[in-house]
């Protein structure tokens, strides 16, 4: 059953596509849509099938399967007769968006309490109507059967609502939950979870048949595309509108320093973007030249450092008499989420109220920023999510759903906004550059007795990880709202048991606080590559100093047994120990999930090209839902890690960011993919399940890096190890 | 301004428009077709992609014009969710896409390229297959589908 069929066929307490905001929060008799009511998170409709209200979303990863499952698991009803409804706040309250590989652990956990108290409710109600206690009732797929006659979900609840209060912990976005008297079923009665079942969005995106955001259209829409500085400029001098006259219905939106055009056709819109002149007030030289970006970054000033980690006596370590030093530094670029298209947004403005349809994975908080940017109720104001070109952060998404919302306003009209290329890959905000010092001191015995790993560059939230305020968007900044960077970085996630130890970080000032397209902010992951790159190495430099073989070393440090056990599974998956040249490892942890990986690449001498021909990976994540569904989660995260490894750097001159598009901005190709990648899921159905969307991406830098010297001898500890650099560093040897 | 008359999936169509204009602005927005998507509007990505008379071709460059009188299929042509194409077929059992907004390069190429060398080898198919971009990195889960397609086909 495709999503538009589910609409049409389910009955009545489908929220619709087309009505207003305004309307869908008072639909006749439903309770107000707020965590502490059952009927926010679940309903029962007239033919039994069952509704789940999900307040993050699927990015693609199969998450709504896992939620349907849970779901279904709790309820006792078959999984095909759950649907999921993701992202839209006029149904669903808002539990953050997609959010650090959240999806499952605080996402779903709601809903399997939500779907554990239904399931409570219907049986005592089910107990009243067949004047049978409780517990000598059983529940087969929405059938309450107790000793003498039967009842179903649809009869008791089915097309109204539960009208039952559960208690909320007043917490928003990731940390919602709420508390039930309803036990969920322990794991050794599970049924429907930790099956394979199929992903659900696979089949429309295959032939056509549904809508990505970039294909809603709204009648008497208008076509807009936002001008952005060709060069770093944040102010508009003038502008020339006779420079579109010739366009048909083409007009320019201007206020303060944004600037936009609207045209009724697609392409006219297209065209006067291309034509419009704009003078620009062009900032002088903002940026370092880019061969001195990490020379820039090591001498910055630092505006905010943190320790987070602090051990022993680091001093006394390094200062122990006969002691061997290693020490090195480790580079990472800018890079662009580069999204597989540029981002969308639809909006409506109307009697006061706004729709606004959005491919950002935080539609709740695009509810909060257009609010705030059109100084209306937030209550009069309903984004929609709606499945788009790819998002794994905060990419240019929230820009586009500010734009349109704005635009629909100015003009009276409904608007549509899509970017050009170089709106996803120059302007989109990016992952943060840095360079990474690690130091550690070995005795005699090969033993680490100090270790010592500092990060430092830009902050990972330049702009917020979401657009609930304007001044996180690039809308806002144009209009002179004052960006409120936060500062935060982060260290290696490991349980390395070095006595002494100091991780910490520290974050230096941006080159350009307004309207950057060098703003950083969350991008998959966010500073996982980008330090455990460094870290990873480092920890390969270290066994290399001590004479070990890096599996036994890390197994010797490693203190959580879950840690150690990932390495030795992907060591036995991989053969490490007769694996041949060009091999290499590397683990991390991230929020309660364990992966280890081993790389093994071939080199070409000749053109630099680095193939990483093999994968293994040992994943634990605790609890599985779905290992289907996990293994091609982390088959795409060690794809895209290894493009972000060999091939991705944002480029720029003095003036302007020159990665505009796929040319300028290379990612992995298919000549380049893995030949294969073999999984091993170790399940845990005691622990409850931590997130799988993002902690592959962090091992995959610092294991290619790894199999690279393993197979060269040389050493790089500056990414991207694209072909260019890779043969000027074999050339020095 | 002029009238372009082509056939999209088997249908009679006619367009007016800018002969300079690419094919993918008349499919998307004077046609209302959910597919093909722009990516680039620079032929670098292959999101776009659509058969003109068999061969795939970027449509987000080729000006409408080029296209009078020609056939052109798109990924909902090429087959159906009661008639699918092998590739489709295959791309559901294998669950490839992750956000999706890259299919269309991807099949319209590999279809295309089945059809041209039925027996390609692996390095055949990722040759055939270069130059398109999925960033969400499925790109395993592809060669697993076009393999598994092409097994079926021959």
């Amino acid at each position: 059953m495709d999503r538009r069929e589910f609409l049409k066929t389910s009955g009545a307490l489908v929220v619709s596509f087309t009505v207003p905001a305004a309307d869908v929060l008072a639909q006749s008799g439903k309770p107000p849509l707020v965590p502490s009511e059952l009927d926010s998170w679940i309903a029962v409709l007239p033919n039994g099938n069952v509704q789940a209200f999900f307040g993050k979303m699927d990015m693609g990863q199969g998450l709504d399967v896992a939620v349907a499952q849970i779901v279904a698991e709790e309820l006792d009803v078959g999984f095909d007769k759950v649907a999921v409804f993701m992202g839209d706040t006029g149904s669903s309250c808002n539990q953050g968006g997609a959010s650090g590989s959240t999806g499952v652990s605080n996402g779903a956990r709601l809903l399997r309490r939500a779907a554990a108290e239904a399931r409570r409710v219907l049986v005592e109600r089910g107990a009243e109507k067949l004047k049978a206690p409780v517990a000598q009732l059983r529940v087969e797929d929405g059938t309450v059967i107790g000793p003498q006659g039967k009842t179903t979900y649809a009869e008791l609840v089915g097309g109204r609502y539960f009208n039952h209060k559960v208690e909320w912990n007043k917490q928003t976005g990731n940390p919602m939950d709420i508390s039930v008297p309803a036990k969920p079923k322990a794991p050794s009665e599970y049924k429907v979870v930790g099956k394979p079942l199929p992903r659900r969005d696979v089949a429309w995106k295959v032939f056509g048949t549904d809508e990505f955001i970039t294909e809603v259209r709204v009648r008497g829409m208008l076509h807009a595309r936002v001008i952005r500085p060709p060069r770093a400029a944040c102010k508009v001098r003038s502008i020339d509108e006779s420079s579109i006259k010739g366009i048909r219905g083409a007009q320019v939106i201007r206020e303060k320093d944004f600037v936009a055009v609207v045209a009724p056709k697609e392409w006219d819109a297209v065209r006067a973007a291309q034509s419009l002149k704009v003078d620009w007030e062009l900032l002088d030289a903002p940026f370092p030249p880019m061969d001195q970006l990490y020379e820039h970054i090591r001498g910055a000033k630092v505006v905010k450092r943190q320790d987070e980690v602090k051990k022993g006596d680091i001093a006394a370590g390094f200062n122990t008499p006969g002691v061997k030093v290693v020490e090195a530094q480790y580079e990472w670029p800018f890079q662009s989420h580069a999204s597989m298209g540029p981002a969308c947004a639809v909006a409506e403005v109307k009697n006061g109220s706004c729709t606004v349809w959005t491919g950002s994975q935080k539609p709740h908080f695009v509810r909060d920023g257009v609010a705030r940017l059109l100084e209306l109720p937030p209550e009069k104001v309903r984004a929609i999510w709606v499945a788009g070109p790819g998002s794994y952060g905060r990419n240019d998404a929230g820009d586009a759903a500010l734009d349109a919302a704005y635009l629909s306003k100015v003009t009276g009209k409904p608007v549509r906004v899509q970017g050009m290329r170089a709106d996803g890959t120059a302007w989109d905000p990016k992952g943060p550059a840095c360079v990474h010092r690690a130091r550690a001191a070995l005795d005699a015995s090969g033993k680490v007795v100090a270790y010592e790993f500092i990060s430092k560059g830009f902050s990972r939230q330049h702009i917020a990880t979401n657009e609930s305020q304007p001044a996180d968007s690039l809308i806002g900044q144009s209009m002179g709202v004052p960006p409120k960077p936060t500062q935060i970085f982060g260290t290696p996630a490991e349980s390395y048991g070095f006595e002494n130890k100091l991780l910490g970080w520290e974050t230096i000032p941006q080159f350009v606080e307004h309207c950057s397209p060098l703003r950083t902010s969350h991008f998959r992951d966010p500073v996982g590559p980008e330090i455990h790159f460094g870290s990873e190495q480092f920890i390969d430099e270290l066994a290399q100093a001590a004479g070990e073989d890096p599996v036994a070393f890390r197994l010797r440090y490693l203190t959580e047994p879950r840690h150690a056990a990932v390495v030795k599974a992907v060591a036995e998956k991989s053969g490490w120990s007769s694996l041949g040249k060009g091999k290499g490892i590397a683990f991390a942890e991230r929020n309660g999930t364990a992966v280890a990986v081993v790389a093994q690449v071939e080199v070409d001498r000749a053109s630099g090209r680095v193939w990483a021909r093999k994968f293994w990976v040992a994943h634990d994540c605790g609890l599985i839902i779905n290992p289907e569904i996990l293994r091609t989660t982390i088959e795409g995260n060690v794809v895209q890690g290894l493009s972000r490894t060999l091939f991705e750097e944002v480029r720029f001159d003095r003036d302007s960011v020159l990665s505009v598009d796929w040319a300028s901005y290379p990612i992995l190709d298919m000549g380049d993919a893995p030949e294969s990648i073999e999984i091993v899921l170790i399940n845990h159905p005691e622990i409850a399940p931590s997130g799988a969307g993002e902690p592959t991406i962090r091992v995959i830098p610092g294991a290619v890096a790894n199999a690279f010297f393993n197979a060269t001898g040389v050493r790089l500890r500056r990414a991207p190890l694209n072909p260019e650099r890779v043969k000027a560093a074999l050339l020095r040897t | 301004m002029a009238m372009i008359r082509f056939t999209v999936d088997g249908k009679r169509v006619s367009v007016e428009a800018q002969p300079e204009m690419p094919l993918l602005y008349a499919l998307r927005g004077e046609l209302n077709l959910n597919n093909p998507h722009f990516g680039c509007g620079l032929a670098q990505c292959g999101a776009c992609t659509v058969h003109v008379e068999g061969e795939p071709v970027r449509s987000c460059v080729l000006p409408v014009s080029a296209v009078g009188n020609k056939k052109v299929t798109t990924i909902a042509g090429l087959g159906t969710p009661d008639k699918p194409h092998p590739l489709q077929e295959a791309y559901v059992a294998e669950g490839v896409p992750q956000c999706g907004y890259c299919i269309n390069g991807w099949v319209m190429t590999a279809a295309a390229a089945l059809k041209k060398n039925p027996k390609a080898s692996d390095a055949e198919l990722r040759e055939a297959l270069a130059g398109l971009k999925c960033r969400c990195g499925t790109h395993v889960a592809i060669m697993r589908a076009v393999k598994r397609a092409q097994s079926t086909m021959v």
